[in-house]
């Protein structure tokens, strides 16, 4: 589904999430899942620090030359007999996948999870077009049926309870008996491959991301832990990879190095159940495999985000890590950021795509407590760039109203000493006036973001520095 | 308050000195922790100062005003470079000093080498007593079950972490127990609580919840913003939970009343 853009409402949005319940007990369960697991693969590992570091230089240097390794996989795709097609933007990328599509009769088409998928709304395209396009990732498929965007890059539809799920496939599954037992989870998921075993054997194309690119070999790798992928690859006409340029790695040597952080730093585990390295469709003496290999490569911003300050994002192997130790992601959950990527790296690559006027909010909405470059795989400086965000944006004067008189007011007084000290001293004063009796406010005047929810401490009196001088004076004065 | 170590490098003759920088929230809120933290530094042998001084500039810094920041940045230069050491009792303004000064002077080689120079000699409180200083213990007295909350620059920018916690296990009367997910942010983030209030209440309220669960009568923690935020959260929901500084029970003055409870009398 196409995602519409409520990224400047992500205060509105985020009220609507903190009142959710469902939203909540969902959203509850986001940290203690993934932090223990993530924690206990990398404390498992004694290298993992060390393969951090290998995982960002591989990546940095091949950012450093890609253009390079650009033409090094579209040689090595074609001489597997495969195309490669770059598209600019996202308009662009659609009308290559519909073209194939059209000039196959394709009447259904499989999709493996892809968020560059989302990025350039392509199921709605496709839909438009008379083409069925079918999720066949658990998630996804979920999120598909209830006419919703994920709200995870790596687990679309965590924001979902097992009983939402079941009042779904009842809606939906209308064929199957109505009386059917529904509530163990691996009922669900018994009901979901079935669904889904009709629809592999239907699809005319077979649509995936990819987690990587092989310059060396012309390959693409997909990991899952469903094996969808596979099967969406291998059983249609054709196999289309969707992917945006920054997926490229030099060597297969350097996919391997980044698979044994990408697992670990994502769901905890070695590695996903299934890694599935594609190379050109089939070949005549091979048992299966599509007639026709395709890799849309999606640039829509990166090559100008190559040149600038947002290179370091290029790195992201799309691990999830980052939103998974986030205290906003964990109480607002992935919708309220407003469009396709949410949490840290969503905040940093959302402005790049769709504009730092209307994804201002995203970068802003971080209390830079620095968990997500923490566990960052390829160590992005998330913080960093989400401040890079607000430079453009003060840059720009798009701060809103208030807060930028305030800072400024603040910054005024503030950077001339010789008034900022006694005015303090005489504000502290007032306030420790007021509110000495009870030593807190429970509302201030031009406070009241603060004191809606908390109290605020009454001040002690005057100003640390005005007693120190005093007290300095009168150890002077007893001395002599 | 004992020491393992002679502090290295002030020259062995004179005891070094040291700029307390106050920060902003104890300079107007709570003037006891600039107090605590002169105390504890002049007993592990220091000369403490408190030259004139507003704020290390974090506040425009992360508001995306890097001009008004680097006005704020070379204040503190001047104010502070002729001092050993630059010691603040927050990882925050510490961090913002120690990690951000220099990118503030990019371009500007002969200021960058200045920032470079000062920010060697910029600490937080209580990693400075610990790692500099060699400080192992400190005598103090406080009754009470303690849980230490992790502020996120102090953590991550600086590495406090088991410092604090060494200290603290030193205090006579003191119990430490820990809370859940100490190292989770309070939602407090500076300007963020106040932009997006609705969402650091989320935050602070998961974090209220595990101070409460911890059995703890007191929670500590070595910066003021936080421990206003969490402070704040607990009374507004009735908790009797004491909110303190780490310098105030370090330094033996946690008799005086906590973070936002009136003085008797
Ligand atoms: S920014 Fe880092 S942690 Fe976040 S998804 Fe990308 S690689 Fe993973």
């Amino acid at each position: 589904m196409t995602v519409a853009i409520t990224s400047p409402h992500l205060k509105e949005n985020a009220a609507e999430a903190l009142k959710d319940a469902q939203l909540q007990e969902a959203l509850a369960k986001v940290g203690p899942g993934f932090i223990g697991k993530r924690r206990a693969a990398a404390d498992k590992m004694p290298e993992f620090e060390a393969l951090r570091d290998s995982a960002r230089d591989i990546k940095t240097h091949t950012l450093a030359h890609l253009d390079l390794y650009l033409e090094q996989f579209e040689e090595k795709v074609r001489a597997a007999g495969g195309h490669v097609h770059f598209a600019v933007d996202a308009a662009d990328a659609r009308a290559i996948i519909t073209d194939i599509c059209k000039r196959l009769g394709a009447r259904t088409v499989t999709k493996g999870k892809s968020m560059i998928s989302e990025e350039i709304g392509l199921n709605d395209h496709l839909e438009a077009q008379g083409i069925l396009p079918v999720e066949t990732d658990l998630g996804e498929y979920l999120i598909q049926i209830r006419h919703e965007t994920p709200s995870h890059i790596i687990a679309p539809a965590i924001h979902l309870n097992k009983r939402q799920v079941e009042a779904d496939f009842r809606r939906v599954h209308t064929d199957l008996p109505a009386d059917r037992d529904l509530t163990e989870p691996t009922a669900l998921l018994a009901e979901a491959r079935g669904e889904l075993r009709q629809k592999f054997l239907m699809a005319d194309v077979g649509i995936t991301g990819a987690n990587f690119l092989i310059a060396e070999t012309g390959t693409s790798v997909l990991v899952t832990n469903e094996g969808n992928g596979d099967l969406t690859q291998t059983l249609p006409k054709a196999h289309i990879v969707l992917a945006s340029l920054e997926k490229l790695v030099p060597t297969l040597e350097d996919a391997t190095q980044l698979l044994r952080v990408l697992a670990r730093s994502a769901t905890g585990q070695d590695m996903s159940v299934y890694t599935s390295f594609s190379t050109g469709p089939r070949r005549a003496d091979d048992p299966d495999g599509p007639g026709e290999y395709h890799v849309v490569l999606l640039d829509n911003g990166r090559s100008a985000m190559l040149q600038g300050d947002l290179r370091e994002m290029l790195r992201c192997i799309r691990c999830g890590a980052c939103m998974n130790h986030c205290p906003v992601y964990h109480a607002i959950g992935g919708h309220a950021y407003g469009w396709v990527y949410p949490g840290p790296m969503g905040a940093v690559l959302t402005p790049s795509l769709i504009g730092v006027e209307k994804g201002a909010n995203l970068p802003n909405a971080s209390t830079f407590c620095g968990r997500c470059e923490e566990v960052c795989p390829v160590r992005i400086p998330l913080p960093k760039l989400m401040r890079h965000w607000r430079e453009k944006e003060f840059e720009r004067h798009l701060t809103p109203a208030p807060q930028r008189y305030g800072l400024k007011v603040w910054g005024f007084l503030a950077t001339r000493g010789w008034l900022y000290r006694p005015a303090t001293r005489l504000a502290m004063k007032a306030l420790a006036l007021l509110g000495g009796t009870r030593g807190r406010f429970s509302s201030l005047p031009l406070a009241g973001g603060w004191t809606r929810y908390r109290d605020f401490p009454a001040p002690e009196g005057d100003t640390f520095q005005a007693q120190w001088r005093a007290r300095k004076a009168s150890n002077r004065s007893t001395a002599a | 308050m004992t020491s393992s170590s002679a502090p290295s490098s002030s020259p062995s003759h004179r005891p070094p000195r040291v700029g307390l920088f106050c920060t902003c929230l104890v300079d107007t809120i709570r003037p006891s922790v600039g107090f605590a933290a002169a105390k504890l530094l002049a007993e592990a042998g220091c000369e403490v100062d408190v030259p004139r001084q507003t704020c290390c500039g974090q506040p425009a810094f992360n508001s995306g005003d890097r001009a008004t920041a680097r006005v704020f940045a070379e204040q503190t230069i001047a104010a502070f470079e002729s001092f050993d050491y630059v010691v603040a009792p927050s990882g925050s303004c510490a961090g913002m000093m120690k990690a951000h000064y220099p990118e503030l002077f990019a371009g500007e080689p002969d200021a960058m080498i200045r920032a470079e120079r000062f920010c060697a000699k910029v600490f937080e409180l209580v990693s400075f007593l610990v790692d500099v200083l060699g400080v192992t213990r400190v005598c103090a007295r406080y009754d009470g079950v303690v849980t230490y909350h992790d502020s996120c620059s102090g953590l991550r920018e600086l590495k406090v972490r088991d410092q604090p916690r060494a200290l603290l296990a030193s205090v006579e009367g003191l119990t430490l127990n820990e809370m859940a997910d100490a190292d989770t942010c309070c939602g407090f983030g500076g300007t963020f609580c106040v932009k997006y209030p609705a969402i650091s209440d989320a935050i602070v309220g998961k974090k209220a919840s595990n101070i409460a669960a911890s059995g703890a009568d007191t929670l500590v923690a070595g910066d003021l913003g936080c421990l206003m935020n969490m402070a704040g959260k607990l009374q507004r929901e009735g908790q009797d939970i004491a909110v303190r500084h780490v310098a105030e029970v370090l330094a033996g003055m946690g008799d005086q009343p906590a973070i936002g409870v009136a003085r008797k009398g």
